[in-house]
């Protein structure tokens, strides 16, 4: 019976992992949507002022004319019967050497295409978005030009068909997320931000970087097709830590725990940046990778289960920073490590939750996305105040705005029938369908989470756009420039409608089935889950409501002390300063010990023994000779040293 | 071989060059700077040009010349170049004129009581021993050039450095010369028990040969005498301490020269010496040399970190970096090996580039001060500057796209089918790397520009035209790196036959030949 299984499972796998070469159209011209965006950077970057004037218009014109490509590319995917959708475009040789050998080749399919549509799609928008948003920014040309960067690096993480490329693209959006989130680079804060991102996804990329070299060892190649259909010869050890190191990678790029703590102090950057890289797109490229490499954790029920619980506990840890952060881009952020953690949660149950978690991972783009740029469109009209309790009655001023955002809000605590409903719904059924304890655990801790989403999001709805005025002075609200709502319009559209076009009419899971090898299983607009769900939103609302909504300005305009644990959500329930004190500290003190030995010990014995020689002599001819007796003496000790160290290892 | 000899007209080029510079009178130091340069450019053309000629599926050796030296102890003149050494050798050629415009105002009466023609004709006689340390195919030759190297690069420290320069000069001298002592033992010694197996010679070749012939104990000694030399070269920890203080003291000119080049010189020497005249020997030091590989690359970086003076900074990148090449050396394969060949290139652009950095922002000073506390907020007025440095210390810390990236990830490769441990634990470098080069750049060049002070001049054209090939280059080979690796391939699979390693095949195959998959 097992014999049976483990042959169905192999075949599976061996149809989960085909692929097919390109057969021509506009897949032959697939290096296009990333080739458009990278000469758009280049172009930016490298022309100089005398670009300043059409450069953001160069940088919007990359950005959909890959999108238009990508389109194409889909468009044609659909002609293809399904368990042909899995098409590779090779591009050419980047290296070989002996029987090493990394192509750039493209991977074409369900999964790779709908990602390559989001990240152009809503990165077209906010491209349009910045042309106003940076209007006054005298490096607005340098913005699009790393704008530009980042969805040409995103898109090679996407596309490419073999782990070694995928890791360009993977430090690629590392770098452009390292040049945007310090691209105030004059503020301290924001160059200590960017850094301090860079060198957190660092340690994630540490794990991808590590789980490949196992691969090249145990399978003699990095590309996906090769390795996926032969995991199941593997032995159960390997395949279980090259999933905790592919984790590990996920947790820094998509900010779970414990490597989330970057993504809080991520908000330095441009509200436009928020919004593409560190809600929609880049962030999720976790969630991707882990889908993706879907049959090694299928492989390992150890490395699956740890996703599922790492998910768990970065939406609840999110969720809860959301409830208490006053800052309006910080709150969103908390949301935003609290829904990638449904996405996570998701995509460690299996094929079952594949589907859910990027049909969510979609949805959440628009509507955060959307909620990112509304902030931004606030903060536009509040002299760049982010500060939540100065904000209040802003529903009047800016109705476009508000009504984009409160679209927005409504989709992501999951009313019916907005985009949130049907997706995060979607997870939670996913993770109760399992039917045993831990699937009831994980289903629970998502419906808490759903109260308290609806709790943080009201709060936030309530103190920007409702209840008494507590501006500072000289502030002017006043609506944003087309550029800028037009773009937060399109949307709220999504945030309406993606949702169930996905679920209802596109039968996303079926669509993506051939990658994800998902047993499809239909929506059910009635199930407990959905229920009660309901219920938690509609009781964290109300909450919400009865905190904020009605309080009178006074009480609102100062933050309180708070409870031990508002105080501690405030800390980012203490993160940093965990951080801080196991590594920061002693890793400075390392650093220093370690600059001392070098100048004292090492360095030292050999400068103190020159001294010796010199003894009182000032006279240069006897230093010299001090410093060569002594230097000789030493370095013979030193040779010495080797010499033994290697006769002693070989005894 | 070949009609021309290319090898000696671009030893001989930059030697003619510094005798004219030399003889030009000290008042004219415009003047000798044009010729260097002229100079230089000239050298660049003819090694390029030949490495047009070069073919990466034809022997070995090309471009060889042999002519007899002191027959009497079967000494020749013999260069030659494969793959690997052809890079090097392009690369010093690329380097050389770069250095020279990058350091046009670096050096002058007011910082040297030499004349400034001095640094200029020194330069083309150390581009002429860096050509001809990679050419020689005679043991005795390269000794001899291994050694006399020191003179220009002594001189460039100590008569026209910064700072403690007579100090940094001397250590730098004591400890090449040491190793240079311990080599020349074994040179002789090789020379030795090469005539015990019927033919004493010092051509490369023919050692090579009868290799597998020597006693395993004399070898092993005369392995010891070759590898201390190039470990104080490269250098390893805990033999490193010299280059810190050197480049400290050097010119960031000299800098590049020193640590982009001249250290090569032991890396090189490992591959080429080390393995292929010792493969036994090679094998029975393997585990030692790739701890202390291992050492070296994180005390290395983490030394790094604490660093206050941007020269020393790099320099201990540096050591890291070498760590990185040694270890892949030792790996035996062919990914290890190809990634340490082109590792040696690829560092010697990135932190090429970056003391070139470290030298326009120093002359944009009056006091020219190296220490990274002395600097903010220069990307406000200066982007090209933040940018080139940006770029420059991105590659040192192997991003993706360019092209250390290449080298480290084969070198991780390549050492991970042998030493899986150990390339775990070097992966920490990644990290190390990331903050060693971002806090750099956030101290010097984010932040606001302090009250008061004057705007920082951005690059000049000139400077420009000196660091713009070498990013262009980062850039190119990190994208293309193919054309490298098949150049340099031939070399690493018949150094791998000589040492008798063969790359551990994989577990569970699964590359994908044509047609065996469904």
């Amino acid at each position: 019976m097992t014999g049976i299984l483990a042959a169905d499972s192999a075949h599976e796998a061996v149809e989960r992992a085909s692929t097919a070469a390109a057969d021509g159209g506009i897949h032959s011209l697939a290096w296009l949507l990333i080739a458009f965006p990278l000469l758009g950077a280049a172009i930016l970057l490298l022309a100089g002022r005398r670009a300043d004037r059409w450069g953001h218009w160069l940088g919007a014109a990359a950005s959909l004319a890959s999108f238009a490509v990508a389109v194409a590319a889909f468009t044609q995917l659909l002609g293809y019967a399904p368990e042909e959708r899995s098409r590779i475009v090779p591009v050419y040789q980047w290296i070989s050497t002996g029987s090493f050998t990394v192509d750039v080749n493209l991977l074409l399919d369900p999964l790779s295409i709908s990602f390559a549509l989001l990240i152009t799609g809503v990165g077209s928008l906010i491209h349009i978005y910045s042309v106003g948003y940076m209007a006054h920014d005298e490096g607005r040309r340098r913005f699009f030009g790393y704008l530009n960067l980042f969805v040409a690096a995103m898109l090679t993480l996407v596309l490419a068909d073999n782990f070694a490329l995928l890791f360009v693209g993977w430090e690629g959006v590392g770098l452009a997320s390292y040049l945007l989130i310090g691209f105030w680079q004059h503020k301290p804060s924001a160059a200590v931000a960017a850094k301090k991102a860079f060198v957190v996804n660092r340690v994630g990329d540490f794990g991808l970087l590590i789980a490949i070299m196992i691969m090249w060892s145990v399978f003699g190649t990095v590309a996906f097709g090769p390795v996926f259909e032969h995991i199941g010869e593997a032995d159960q050890f390997t395949v279980t830590v090259i999933g905790l190191l592919l984790l590990l990678g996920a947790c820094g790029k998509s900010a779970q725990l414990p490597l989330q703590s970057w993504l809080l102090d991520a908000m330095e950057g441009p509200t436009p940046v928020s919004a593409l890289i560190h809600a929609a797109t880049m962030v999720t490229a976790g969630v991707y990778l882990i889908v993706r490499a879907g049959l090694i954790f299928e492989a390992s029920p150890v490395a699956q289960t740890t996703v599922a619980v790492v998910g768990a506990a970065t939406l609840l840890a999110g969720a809860i920073i959301g409830c208490a952060k006053d800052d309006i881009k910080k709150a969103l952020a908390g949301s935003t490590m609290s829904q990638i953690g449904y996405m996570v949660l998701a995509a460690g149950l299996g094929p079952i939750g594949y589907a859910a978690a990027i049909a969510h991972l979609l949805t959440h783009g628009f509507f955060k996305a959307g909620l990112f740029l509304g902030a931004g469109s606030v903060m536009h009209g509040m002299n760049d105040e982010v500060n939540m309790r100065r904000y209040g009655g802003l529903r009047k001023h800016m109705p476009v705005t508000f009504a984009t955002f409160g679209i927005g809000y409504l989709a992501i605590i999951g009313l019916p029938p907005l985009s949130g409903y049907f997706t995060k719904e979607g997870i939670i059924e996913s993770a109760w369908l399992r039917g045993d304890a831990f699937g009831f655990t994980l289903a629970g801790i998502m419906l808490l989470t759903a109260g308290l989403t609806a709790f943080y999001m009201s709060r936030i709805m309530f103190l920007t756009f409702f209840g008494p005025k507590r501006w500072a002075e000289g502030a002017h609200p006043h609506e944003s420039p087309g550029s800028m709502t037009i773009p937060m319009v399109i949307l709220a559209v999504g945030s309406v409608a993606l949702g169930g076009l996905l679920v209802l009419v596109f039968h996303f899971a079926e669509f993506i089935a051939p990658v994800t090898g998902a047993e499809v299983h239909h929506f059910n607009p009635l199930s407990p889950t959905g229920l009660v769900a309901l219920g938690l939103m509609v009781a964290g609302v109300a909450v919400a409501w009865v905190m904020y909504g009605r309080a009178p300005a006074e009480k609102l305009a100062t933050a309180p002390r708070g409870s031990v644990f508002t105080r501690a959500a405030r800390a980012d329930l203490y993160g940093d300063a965990l951080n801080e004190s196991l590594l920061m500290r002693p890793g400075q003190r390392l650093a220093h010990a370690s600059v001392a030995v070098d100048d004292h010990g090492v360095d030292g014995i050999v400068n103190g023994l020159a001294g010796a020689v010199r003894g009182l002599s000032g006279r240069l001819r006897l230093q010299q000779s001090g410093f060569a007796r002594s230097y000789a003496l030493s370095m013979f000790f030193g040779a010495a040293l080797v010499v033994g160290a290697m006769l002693v290892v070989q005894l | 071989m070949s009609a021309i000899p290319w090898l000696t007209i671009a030893i001989v080029l930059p030697l003619i060059g510094s005798v004219v510079v030399a003889a030009m009178p000290s008042s004219g130091a415009e003047r000798a700077k044009q010729v260097t340069l002229a100079f230089s450019v000239l050298v660049l053309a003819v090694v390029a040009a030949m490495a047009l000629q070069f073919s990466p599926g034809g022997p070995r050796f090309q471009f060889e010349e042999v002519y007899p030296w002191i027959p009497a102890f079967g000494i020749s003149y013999a260069v030659g170049v494969d793959g690997i050494a052809l890079l090097l050798i392009l690369l010093s050629a690329l380097l050389v004129p770069l250095v020279v415009l990058a350091g046009w105002n670096e050096v002058d009466a007011s910082t040297s009581k030499y004349s400034t023609k001095t640094y200029f004709a020194l330069i083309l006689v150390l581009e002429a021993m860096m050509i001809a340390v990679f050419a020689a195919t005679d043991v005795f030759l390269f000794y001899v050039v291994f050694e006399a190297m020191l003179i220009p690069v002594y001189f460039m420290i100590g008569g026209f450095g910064t700072g403690r320069r007579r100090y940094a000069a001397i250590k730098f001298l004591l400890y090449s010369l040491f190793g240079g002592l311990l080599m020349l033992v074994a040179v002789i010694g090789l020379y030795v028990a090469a005539g015990q197996q019927g033919e004493a010679t010092f051509l490369w070749e023919p050692l090579a040969a009868m290799a597998a012939d020597i006693d395993p104990a004399t070898a092993r000694w005369l392995f010891l005498g070759f590898f201390i030399a190039f470990a104080i070269k490269a250098p390893l920890w805990p033999v490193h301490t010299w280059l810190p203080s050197a480049a400290e003291s050097a010119r960031p000119g000299t800098a590049v020269l020193l640590v982009g080049v001249l250290d090569k010189v032991g890396t090189f020497g490992m591959l080429r010496f080390c393995l292929e005249l010792f493969p036994e020997a090679s094998r029975w030091a393997a585990w030692p040399i790739v701890i202390l590989a291992l050492i070296s690359i994180l005390y290395g970086a983490v030394v790094a970190i604490g660093q206050t003076d941007m020269m020393r900074l790099v320099a201990y990148t540096s050591v890291s970096h070498f760590g990185f090449i040694v270890l892949g050396v030792f790996a035996f394969t062919t990914q290890g090996h190809a990634g340490a060949a082109l590792y040696m290139v690829n560092h010697g652009l990135s932190t090429g580039a970056l003391f070139l950095i470290v030298g326009f922002l120093m002359l944009r000073r009056t006091e020219r001060s190296q220490l990274i506390g002395d600097y903010t907020g220069v990307g406000r007025t200066a982007p090209l500057l933040a940018g080139t440095f940006l770029v420059a210390g991105l590659a040192s810390l192997s991003l993706p796209g360019l092209s250390p990236f290449v080298s480290e990830f084969l070198v991780f490769m390549g050492t991970f089918t042998r030493y899986p441990v150990i390339a775990i634990i070097a992966a920490l470098g990644v990290i190390l790397a990331a903050l060693y080069i971002l806090w750099l750049y956030q101290r010097t060049m984010t932040g606001p520009r302090p009250e008061g002070a004057a705007p920082f001049a951005d690059l000049s054209p000139r400077e420009l035209l000196a660091v713009g090939p070498l990013v262009a280059l980062l850039v190119l080979l990190g994208l293309f790196p193919q054309p490298m690796l098949d150049v340099v391939n031939p070399a690493v699979e018949s150094t791998l036959e000589q040492v008798g390693a063969t790359d551990p095949a994989p577990e569970v195959p699964a590359a994908a030949e044509e047609g065996t998959s469904e």
